[in-house]
């Protein structure tokens, strides 16, 4: 299993029957493929749709029918399509139950930087801010560390941010941290792992919890 | 009442250099691209405009792009289009970027006359920056402006010669919001019916909103992004 399949895995486990859940590009994505059975969620893609579902194979793609990440997706029954003013009304005004993103960089104060890298082309924030300013728990999806080995869990973010105190929980292929009013609360540590040793691999200061688990990706346990 | 005009150039006609133009779709979704490409043939400048995206290189705005005809843009996501890169860093197009759903809801607010509103996005990043700041109950929110335009080119399925429009799918998008936000709005659309086939109750865009209607003469409707990167089924 991958660092990736595993966060997609463990963060599947969160969801409730009836939640309504924006995923985000890349990573977040990943998530919808590991619903736990017996769980009914509806996911929103913010370009204008509730109920999105599989990708369709190549000769069945809809041009009018696409995720947020511009790919093609298909329908599922009850699902319903609306503008993106009436998408982003539902985002900003707490109806969503979950938004999942990717990030750059995120620190104990619970800001997000995931958007832009000063000096770097700027592509465009899309609708991230809105979602991290809307949604009523952000959970945060990304690898640990960067690919030459730097924390992307800050004391404090270096980027422009996303959001300001908009982040949850924060979900890696080594941990689950909640962002709490007293700092980032270390909860569950991947088998084989100590907190100390997933300390040593992240910048910001983690506290432990008194409930400390092991992360168990297993849908079924 | 006819607001049906015959072919995509004439529908564009009268658009004069430096005229603010919002441009419906999402990515190359539910894009005017037939209108786009009339625009494109009269080679006018110094647009303003305000779409989402921007197209990409040979497609949709990219075309208008690659004819130096765009001054500024205001949008949520640009990414797409590398032949941006180079008119921003050169200084030749003024870039404003918008959270998605602030751009909307400020269109939104351009139409239904709404001069400006609070919202909590953005605050304590560079998008409050200049802005004035509010605090209401026990959150702090962001002033933002409605947007206006002398002309919106939208892009629906269907519509009849009243201008009532429906959608199609996630081709909805911005269309709706443009549709009411500026003082000409020109609709593409894929299939013309009679006034009376569209049932009343399915009509999305009421006819007041719309000035001109017009048959797209093709459609290529690109898909830009073919792979999704899934676990699996949803």
């Amino acid at each position: 299993m991958t660092g990736k399949e595993r966060i997609a895995r463990r963060i599947a486990r969160e969801f409730q029957d009836g939640f309504y859940i924006n995923l985000g590009i890349g990573l977040p994505t990943m998530i919808a493929g590991y619903v736990p059975t017996g769980i009914d969620v509806m996911f929103q893609s913010e370009n204008g749709m509730l109920g999105v579902g599989a990708p369709p194979t190549e000769e069945c793609a809809d041009p009018d029918l696409i995720n947020a990440g511009k790919q093609p997706v298909t329908e599922l029954p009850g699902c319903s399509y609306f503008a993106s003013e009436e998408s982003f009304a539902m985002i900003r005004g707490g109806h969503m139950d979950m938004s999942i993103l990717g990030a750059m960089q995120v620190d104990e104060q619970g800001n997000l930087a995931n958007w832009t890298i000063p000096g770097k082309m700027v592509k465009g924030m899309g609708g991230a801010m809105d979602l991290v300013a809307g949604a009523r728990r952000v959970i945060v999806a990304m690898e640990h560390q960067t690919k030459d080995g730097t924390s992307r869990i800050l004391r404090e973010c270096t980027l422009p941010l996303t959001g300001q105190n908009v982040v949850h929980d924060i979900v890696t292929e080594l941990c689950w941290i909640r962002v709490s009013a007293q700092g980032l609360m270390l909860t569950e540590v991947v088998e084989g792992m100590s907190a100390a040793e997933v300390q040593a691999k992240t910048e910001a200061r983690l506290l432990v919890s008194p409930d400390l688990r092991v992360m168990t990706v297993d849908a079924f346990v | 009442m006819n607001k049906v005009v015959q072919t995509a150039d004439d529908a564009v006609v009268d658009i004069a250099s430096g005229s603010t133009v919002m441009l419906g779709g999402f990515g190359l979704c539910g894009i005017p691209e037939n209108l786009i490409a009339a625009l494109v043939k009269r080679r006018i400048t110094g647009l303003h405009t305000i779409s989402n995206n921007m197209g990409v290189d040979g497609f949709g705005m990219g075309l208008m792009l690659e004819a130096n005809m765009i001054a500024s843009h205001i949008g949520s996501y640009v990414g797409e289009n590398r032949r941006l890169e180079a008119l921003v860093l050169k200084g030749e197009l003024d870039l404003t970027l918008v959270p998605q759903g602030t751009l909307a809801e400020r269109i939104r607010a351009g139409g239904a006359g709404i001069p400006a509103f609070y919202v909590p996005t953005g605050l304590g990043t560079v998008v409050a920056e200049g802005k004035e700041t509010r605090k209401i109950g026990d959150r702090t929110y962001v002033l933002e402006q409605a947007l206006h335009a002398d002309v919106a080119l939208i892009k629906a399925w269907k519509g009849d010669r009243l201008g009532n429009l429906v959608y199609r799918k996630t081709a909805r998008n911005f269309n709706p919001a443009m549709a009411t936000a500026a003082k000409v709005t020109i609709a593409e659309v894929e299939v013309l019916v009679e006034p009376g086939e569209l049932d009343p109750d399915h009509i999305v865009t009421p006819g007041i909103y719309v000035n001109r209607i017009v048959v797209g003469a093709a459609y290529r409707k690109p898909i830009e992004s073919k792979f999704i990167q899934s676990g699996g089924a949803l």
